[in-house]
């Protein structure tokens, strides 16, 4: 081994190559599929979580435009958003379970946690339907001000999300159903899986900023 | 039928009419032609439902060609109307039109001929440069051209049926709002470019994760070709631009079409917030265009002069530090917002930093050049036009970067010629550059050398005649997208840069010539080596066309420059391993997986269209229709597993 190498590995360095052996990424050829799938899936959250990002921002800016119009403050529940919460991070706890048992084969412990995952997830949903639906009835729809313009949107933009989820998470289910756990299906899951848990770390900036936030200030 | 009827279709208009009626004939003589040489399965089979990242960047890049044509009539429409409505004379646009045509030039040059020329040659390109068979997801590459298309489609339908936008090409609130644009050509704009917008986003995780998770054993990073470097840069940019555009451009929708209060001047909205939501994209994405231009340029002067490109690392730098910069800059576009001189300033500074690493580029580019063997073919020639044009567009840039001359120059002339300097000077001349190039490698023959000359003599000599006038104009305080004016003295300027528009038409038109005569003649110019500019990277070693599996064997990479030290054996770099020849003696034919052909792209493409007229035209049942149908068509293609097809290499 040569010096240069040897310096490289003193400060934490991967060892230089030396000719005919090949070290560092990309060194080994193309990564496995389930690698791959989600590699890719993992960049398409990121991407999703930007859009997101653009409508924090837009509430941010038009959180104070009320317009004359109701406030946060004033209409916010904040229990029934901590029920929303348990809902969706319960949906998710339960989504886990269901990964687990998936990777082991064993369908009669998936199947429950599918319904769970997609009982809790559609809870969620029906809750913040009937809080937009009563916002909507008291007058304060999404055209009031732009300060309820952003909330509908950043809120109903996420509901949109687990309402996608949810109509996945059945198709999935039919998929292990009929053609068994088999390596796509297997890799569909798991996306589905990250994209469930993504939606969470999206409803926790939620919960902070647009709730918490809002009906303290 | 919604807000749909014969009425919205300009019968007393001559000049869209005439257009499309010319649309109309030479659409049904394609049609004609294809199927009178019984081409329709062939078409089929081996292009539209193809997913082969061969075929789908040949597709961007006719898209985006033919696209080059439909927006270069507008150019020159623009450039004759001004030429001709000085003082009493009014032209022959009328302003309601004019406004439309400045729209649908920007938003076709920008979205559908520049962005899909680059993804066309990032597609072709990338995965032959890695020593790999495809892009990451074949299939999610087709759908994603066929929504660009879709897009395409809806813009040009506008021509037709209805209007488009007046807005100018990024539609500013509120005059985009539907209290100042009652009619449907903002909502075409929105609507293609969701649906386009989708399909960029959906290329740019594709080729981000093919670049970095597929790439051939011995593809290391510092061992990728440059152009793999700005390949990377650019679809990370439009990994983290793009969601920004879709949500700026959804919540413009929503304040047309359900009466919310973002951009409005009621309800508390805030027009400002737009404008630094779309730059935030908008920014970006000229750093998206530019730099596989970048790349695709290193990789030319490289070649063309026999040498390894000068200061590799340095180049890698900094086409990152670009794409990290690019984010940083986008108030520039509205430094008279009234942000405050601090602001300003900031955001001033970066900018004028972005200048050093183009800098650093521009130089290892000049001394890739020094003392090297210096061919001058077609696509060197726009390397170096590129090269001259570009920094004069750059030190425009600089100086409108510094706030003070920006107050004055904004919405000048002066800035319209800034950035057709650097988007005509950068990428369109990367784009003909590429599309020289590797002309060969995807078709097998060369591309015409004279009439290629006289094309970009043309191009470049046009360029120059037609944009040097609009710094004098917009120093003489001309502002941009005017119907009419009425000082007689910029008239002058006018009629030369309509002038520089009809050289470039002449350019255009040997450019056409150069495809139509090479096509005719491609028996005498078939390139049976693979190689015909004695090439240095992959892509180079593998047949032309390469076969749909590019490569037999995946190669072993051992160095830079993989191809030419396998065939110049330079001292310390061992010969490339391409594997074995197949069917050499011996040598063992393995069977090789490529994936099935798949309509989903087509389908799913054609149900958007449908769903993005409806909503124009407000023809709710239909939209709803058309969703359903493509999130239908989505489930069934994912329902049944694709199989791979084998062949034998």
């Amino acid at each position: 081994m040569s010096n240069a190498s040897t310096d490289g590995e003193l400060i934490g360095m991967p060892a230089l190559e030396t000719p005919g052996e090949i070290a560092g990424p990309g060194a080994q050829g193309p990564a496995s599929v389930e690698i791959v799938v989600a590699y890719g899936f993992w960049i398409f959250l990121l991407s999703d979580i930007i859009m997101f990002s653009a409508l924090f921002a837009s509430y941010a800016v038009l959180s104070g435009e009320t317009a004359g119009g109701p406030t946060g403050r004033e209409l916010f529940d904040l229990r029934r958003a901590a029920i929303e919460t348990l809902c969706l991070l319960f949906s998710s706890y339960a989504c886990g379970l269901g990964s687990l048992a998936i990777d082991r084969r064993r369908l009669r412990a998936f199947y429950p946690c599918a319904a769970l995952t997609f009982l809790l997830g559609a809870t969620f949903l029906g809750l913040e339907i009937t809080e937009f639906a009563g916002m909507v009835a008291a007058g304060a729809g999404p055209t009031r001000s732009a300060f309820l313009s952003a909330f509908f949107a950043l809120v109903g933009l996420h509901g949109v999300h687990v309402s996608i989820g949810l109509i996945w998470l059945v198709f999935m289910v039919a998929q292990v159903a009929a053609q068994g756990p088999r390596d796509y299906v297997l890799r569909r899951l798991h996306c589905f899986s990250l994209f469930w848990h993504a939606l969470d770390i999206i409803w926790i900036a939620l919960l902070t900023l647009v709730y918490l936030m809002g009906s303290h200030s | 039928m919604g807000k749909l009827s014969w009425s919205v279709i300009p019968w007393d208009q001559p000049l869209p009419m005439t257009a499309s009626l010319m649309l109309a004939i030479a659409g049904c003589a394609i049609l004609v032609v294809i199927t009178r040489k019984r081409l329709w399965p062939y078409l089929w089979q081996e292009w539209f439902t193809s997913v082969d990242h061969k075929r789908v960047g040949v597709m961007y890049v006719i898209l985006s060609l033919v696209m080059l044509l439909r927006g270069f009539t507008d150019a020159i429409m623009m450039r004759t109307q001004q030429a001709l409505a000085a003082g009493a004379a009014q032209g022959y646009l009328p302003p309601e039109h004019y406004d439309q045509i400045f729209s649908a030039h920007g938003t076709i040059m920008i979205f559908f001929m520049a962005m899909p020329f680059m993804v066309g040659l990032m597609n072709f390109v990338v995965p032959l440069q890695l020593g790999i068979r495809d892009v990451a997801f074949p299939v999610l590459n087709s759908v994603s051209f066929w929504l660009t298309a879709a897009g395409a489609l809806l813009v040009n339908m506008s021509l037709v049926i209805g209007e488009f936008a007046k807005t100018g090409w990024l539609p500013y609130p509120p005059l985009s709002e539907l209290q100042f644009s009652p009619g449907v050509g903002v909502d075409y704009y929105l609507w293609a470019l969701q649906i386009s917008g989708v399909g960029a986003l959906l290329s740019g995780i594709n080729l981000v994760t093919t670049i970095l998770k597929t790439r051939a054993p011995g593809m290391t990073y510092m061992r990728m070709p440059v152009f793999c470097w700005t390949a990377l840069a650019s679809n990370l940019l439009i990994v983290a631009a793009f969601p920004l555009l879709t949500a700026t451009l959804a919540m413009l929708l929503l304040d047309r079409y359900v009466g919310m209060h973002f951009f409005t001047n009621t309800g508390g909205g805030n027009a400002m917030l737009f404008f630094n939501l779309i730059w935030a994209w908008g920014h970006p994405e000229v750093y998206i265009l530019i730099l596989p231009a970048f790349g695709i340029f290193s990789e030319v002067i490289g070649t063309f002069s026999a040498k390894t490109i000068f200061g590799y690392r340095s180049m890698v730098l900094a086409t990152m530090a670009i794409c990290i910069l690019s984010f940083m800059v986008w108030l520039h576009h509205f430094f008279t917002m009234g942000a405050g001189a601090d602001v300003n300033g900031f955001f001033g500074m970066m900018t004028m930093i972005i200048a050093v690493p183009t800098g650093v580029k521009m130089f290892n580019w000049l001394f890739t050049l020094y003392r090297g063997r210096i061919r001058f073919e077609v696509p060197m020639l726009w390397a170096l036009g590129f090269m001259v044009t570009f920094v004069i567009g750059g030190l425009t840039g600089v100086l409108l970067a510094v706030p003070p001359a920006d107050f004055v120059l904004h919405n000048s002339l002066f800035l319209v010629a800034h950035f057709h300097n650097v988007l005509i000077g950068g990428v369109l001349f990367g784009g003909m550059a590429g599309y020289n190039y590797w002309f060969p490698k995807a078709f097998g023959f060369t591309l015409d050398r004279r009439l290629g000359l006289c094309s970009f003599w043309c191009w470049l000599v046009g360029f120059y005649v037609a944009f040097m006038p609009l710094y004098a104009l917009g120093l003489l305080g001309m502002t941009r997208r005017l119907q009419h004016y009425d000082d007689l003295s910029w008239r002058p300027y006018l009629i030369c840069a309509a002038v520089g528009a009809v050289v470039i038409l002449l350019g255009i038109i040997a450019q056409v010539a150069q495809l139509i005569v090479s096509i005719r003649t491609r028996a005498s110019r078939r390139d049976l080596s693979g190689d015909p500019w004695d090439g240095r990277t992959l892509e180079w070693s593998t047949a032309s066309p390469p076969p749909s599996y590019n490569y037999a064997v995946l190669p072993q990479i051992t160095g830079r420059d993989a191809f030419w030290a396998a065939k110049h054996g330079q001292a310390g770099e061992p010969p490339l391993a391409l594997g074995p020849a197949p069917g050499v003696d011996g040598a063992p034919r393995q069977p090789v997986e490529v994936p099935n052909n798949s309509p989903n792209g087509f389908v799913t493409a054609f149900f958007a269209v449908v769903m993005g007229f409806a909503l124009v035209w407000h023809i709710w049942w239909m939209a709803i229709l058309g969703s359903a149908c493509a999130v239908v068509t989505l489930l069934v293609f994912g329902w049944v597993p694709r199989a791979a097809i084998e062949k034998s290499a």
